[in-house]
């Protein structure tokens, strides 16, 4: 799984909008991979996450409530949503993946395909 | 130490450098570094009626939240919980850009806020501070007679 920043930003010279790119941590382990993102201010139905051949993209829009009138005197998060995609590599499963999103904190856990699961080969000694 | 709430944005990047830059030549850097740009990031602002306080800070559990207010100044102290295997576990780190550990941010008020009428919500990982402003604050029409 590589993070093609490149890639987001071309995608994002394309389109006039500009996004948060959102932070996120990437842990692997011998059965898969597993992506926290942070994205506050996305509620559920706001949050589009998707994977095409073997790009993953996590897509949220920002939608707080605001009071009517309100005037910004100091923002440190002034674009409307977030954006960022991953290229993933072969061995992981894409048809497995599972997402959790709790309190603007999105967990998703992508398996690796069983082939590529690390298994133990047992030495007889003959 | 300096970590971009927004990472591998290129005007991030040169925040920092820039950040950098300055702490290098500045004679005496504050103790307590640069005020802008901690965990979480806020968003500040008011309407005639009240001042609203929006703290970006997700994935949290919101009675560990610890929010203040003093005379006029907010704080809002918590502590975030890392996403990162113990070291024994069998794991590869590949990314690691989120925040973790003790946050505190302050932010002082405007003198017109009334400090009993306050509420605090937490939505989408965003914690939002509402505070009134006192009655006789308020802008009032003057009829004239």
């Amino acid at each position: 799984m590589s993070d093609n920043t490149a890639a987001t930003r071309a995608t994002q010279a394309a389109r006039p909008e500009a996004l948060l790119l959102p932070p996120v941590d990437v842990i692997e382990n011998g059965t898969g991979i597993i992506l926290y993102a942070d994205l506050p201010g996305v509620s559920k139905d706001t949050l589009n996450v998707h994977v095409e051949a073997d790009t993953l993209t996590i897509e949220g829009r920002l939608s707080l409530a605001v009071p009517e009138g309100l005037e910004v005197s100091h923002a440190e998060v002034s674009l409307p949503g977030y954006r960022r995609t991953f290229t993933l590599s072969r061995e992981l499963d894409t048809t497995k993946v599972s997402a959790e999103f709790k309190q603007g904190l999105l967990t998703l856990r992508i398996p690796k395909a069983e082939s590529a699961q690390p298994r133990k080969i047992a030495v007889s000694v003959a | 130490m300096y970590r971009s709430l927004f990472p591998r944005d290129v005007f991030a990047e040169l925040d920092r450098l820039q950040h950098e830059l300055q702490q290098a030549f500045e004679v005496s850097p504050s103790i307590r570094g640069i005020g802008r740009g901690g965990f979480p990031a806020l968003k500040v602002g008011g309407t005639p009626q009240a001042v609203e306080i929006y703290a970006f800070a997700p994935g949290l559990d919101p009675a560990t939240l610890d929010v203040k207010l003093e005379r006029d100044v907010l704080s809002i102290a918590g502590e975030r919980k890392g996403a990162l295997p113990v070291p024994e576990e069998k794991a590869a780190v590949h990314i690691n850009e989120r925040f973790a550990g003790r946050f505190r941010r302050v932010v002082s008020l405007p003198d017109d806020i009334d400090p009993d009428s306050v509420s605090a919500d937490y939505r989408d990982g965003v914690l939002h501070v509402s505070i009134k402003r006192r009655e006789s604050a308020q802008p009032r029409r003057i009829s004239i007679e």
